[in-house]
């Protein structure tokens, strides 16, 4: 599903040279696997999923996912790509304010082939067990519902890879524990490969396979001055 | 879910401000339309007055425009006046002889036609007789040929009707030379009607009462014109009031009018006496006009303008220009308007940053980002547009029964006036102009910089 071959990002710094953040030689996800990533702070977990997602472009490397080189894709083709084939979560959920829940989780398939089935994102959210507040804002929502919401916007697109940037760091344990099953289960029945970030090894320990950013990635967090 | 719809819960979303700032364009938009059906009314109802029939206006040299104002719109300070003389020269030898068997005055006069009577031939000539007022309306002393021969209307077609009574005429037993008709306005502002007298003052609203009372005997229906505030008098009792009669020179020949010794009418002016303080003439063949005026202007003794020349002159050099810049100022107040179309969103962006970063993290392209924040000025666009639109015409609408009155001009709810209908898309190019700013902040959005993670 996911293969990483000798990826470099660097960043330009604002008094001039270049900070490079990641250096991942070797990463590879298969279908339908679940993965966690454990690293700490500033380690280069967000920015490695910005990079699979297409929303930064690589310096050097090969990202392909699903057979396609998402380093030779433009931005557009980037964009068209991750609406197609991407699901992600957010750490601060990111429901836009403007919208009722339904209407968040439509917008996670408006940008890929434009259908919006309504059907499937009244399912999504009864899966979530949110069906009853399909038309509520973000703001009344609790903070644990709001990231259920959020998932059930990732999974409305039908992804073939699910990106998870810390789901459950800012939700009551009782409601992290419902949003990771949420994940989890949802990704295991859709068959999406999934890759969560954390920095929980409780969170981690949930998964059959997890990964260390130090492992992979060969510019220590420390060393990234 | 398109984009368009993405925009509008945007502008739902942020309701007080979107509310403002629609209303502001709102506002500037509704004032341009006043404006401009302000212009079209204005020129609709100049054309229209000056629109009365005759093609040509005879009065004493001076300003063509002062003559035009005094005799067509009844407006201005009152002018000199010409001898009856002048007046005769429109007619044909056998009727300036009747005018002077009936008046009195130089024999010589009818025996020969009048120098212009050729160019009139089949057309006709009304002499009006202007100074006096009845509270703030203009007295006109004229004769029953206006009524019978002036038409009025879009196409100049329609006669002169009247709401109560009938026309004036030149004698009648009962009233003998003192009827008069008022004009639709003046009847309803001052409440008098057929069977009431109205007694004329002297040289200014304010002047000196004659005395002398005429007995309306009717009231006309509505023209749009400003005959509809005027007070039409008999010439001949307009004559004989104190103070009208010219004082006879020393050395004028004047035979006394033939009179029947039983003949109960009073006795009228002589011709020396008369004045004239205008002639309203229409030409039987309107290709004798430009000959005709020439032939007047070079007498030396009066002067001929055309009335629709003279409004076209007044509207091209002062009201037209007036008009344009408050045109020009109302447009401006538009494009103030849509400025604050481009400072309320752009204002908002910083808020927006996140929400942009987010639908781009979930496919949407920079494209796409961009054209809600456009569409987002176009929704502002086209509800305070039309919004603005239909309020200044229920406002139009709602002043539509004075403004006929005013002017005679009819406006409908749905009445557009001219280059009207370029209003609502220069609006939405004005809005969407405004809205390329925070658009393009919107496209420049950096998806990993705005996104928490």
């Amino acid at each position: 599903m996911l293969t990483i071959a000798n990826l470099i990002k660097k960043f330009q710094q604002p008094g001039g040279g270049e900070l490079t953040v990641l250096d991942v030689p070797r990463f590879e996800i298969a279908n339908g696997e679940q993965v966690a990533l454990i690293g700490e702070s500033g380690g280069g977990k967000t920015t490695l999923l910005h990079l699979i997602a297409g929303m930064l472009a690589a310096t050097s490397g090969s990202i392909r996912i699903d057979n396609i080189e998402l380093t030779r894709l433009s931005e557009q083709g980037r964009d068209r790509f991750r609406a197609a084939t991407i699901g992600y979560v957010f750490q601060t959920f990111n429901l836009l304010p403007a919208f009722s829940a339904l209407e968040n989780v439509k917008l996670g398939m408006s940008f890929g082939n434009g259908r919006v089935d309504h059907a499937r994102a009244m399912d999504l959210l009864d899966r979530v067990g949110l069906a009853d507040r399909a038309n509520y804002r973000p703001k009344q929502l609790s903070v644990g519902q709001q990231q259920r919401v959020a998932i059930a916007r990732s999974l409305a697109g039908r992804p073939k890879l699910l990106l998870a940037d810390e789901p459950t760091a800012n939700v009551d344990p009782a409601s992290a524990d419902l949003v990771l099953n949420l994940i989890i289960d949802s990704c295991r029945d859709e068959s999406i490969a999934l890759l969560m970030v954390t920095h929980s090894m409780e969170v981690a320990g949930r998964f059959e396979r997890i990964d260390r950013l130090e492992d992979i990635n060969h510019i220590p967090a420390l060393k990234q001055v | 879910m398109n984009l368009l719809f993405i925009a509008w819960r945007n502008f739902r979303y942020r309701a007080l401000s979107s509310f403002l700032t629609t209303l502001s364009l709102m506002l500037g938009v509704g004032l341009v339309v006043l404006v401009m059906a302000i212009y079209g009314i204005v020129s609709e109802a100049f054309v229209r007055n000056a629109a009365v029939g005759y093609n040509l206006v005879v009065g004493p040299r001076g300003s063509a425009l002062q003559l035009t104002l005094n005799s067509v719109y009844y407006l201005s300070q009152p002018i000199e006046n010409l001898p009856y003389t002048e007046f005769m020269e429109f007619f044909p030898a056998e009727e300036r002889a009747r005018m002077v068997r009936e008046y009195g005055g130089d024999p010589a006069l009818g025996e020969r036609d009048g120098v212009y009577a050729g160019f009139v031939a089949g057309g006709y000539a009304i002499p009006l007789a202007l100074g006096d007022y009845f509270g703030e309306f203009r007295v006109v002393g004229t004769t029953p040929d206006f009524f019978e021969k002036l038409r009025h209307g879009p196409e100049v077609d329609q006669p002169f009707t009247f709401q109560d009574g009938r026309a004036l005429k030149t004698f009648t037993p009962e009233n003998q030379y003192f009827e008069c008709v008022l004009g639709s306005r003046v009847a309803a502002q001052t409440g008098l009607g057929v069977g009431d007298t109205m007694n004329p003052t002297h040289g200014d609203p304010e002047g000196k009462g004659h005395g002398q009372g005429f007995q309306i005997v009717g009231v006309m229906s509505p023209t749009g014109t400003p005959n509809d505030r005027a007070v039409f008098v008999n010439l001949e009792g307009f004559y004989l009031l104190e103070g009208h009669a010219k004082p006879i020179e020393d050395d004028a020949i004047i035979v006394p009018p033939e009179r029947d010794p039983d003949d109960p009418r009073p006795p009228l002016l002589m011709i020396p006496e008369r004045e004239v303080t205008s002639i309203l003439v229409r030409n039987g063949n309107v290709m004798f006009a430009p000959g005709m005026q020439n032939r007047i202007n070079e007498s030396g003794r009066a002067q001929a303008a055309a009335p629709i020349g003279e409004i076209n002159k007044l509207m091209s050099m002062i009201v037209g220009p007036l008009l344009s810049a408050l045109l020009v100022i109302t447009l401006i107040t538009c494009v103030v308007a849509a400025f604050g179309v481009l400072v309320a969103i752009y204002n908002s962006m910083n808020d927006r940053r996140r929400d942009i970063a987010v639908m781009r993290a979930l496919g949407a392209r920079r494209g796409s980002v961009t054209w809600v924040i456009l569409f987002e000025s176009l929704i502002i666009a086209i509800i305070g547009g039309a919004a603005g639109w239909l309020l200044a015409h229920i406002a139009i609408y709602g002043a539509g029964t004075f403004i006929e009155q005013q002017t005679g001009v009819q406006v409908g709810l749905f009445s557009v006036s001219q280059f009207e209908w370029l209003l609502l898309p220069f609006v939405i190019l004005l809005s969407l102009l405004a809205g390329i700013v925070p658009a393009m902040a919107a496209y420049r959005t950096d998806v990993g910089s705005n996104l928490s993670a």
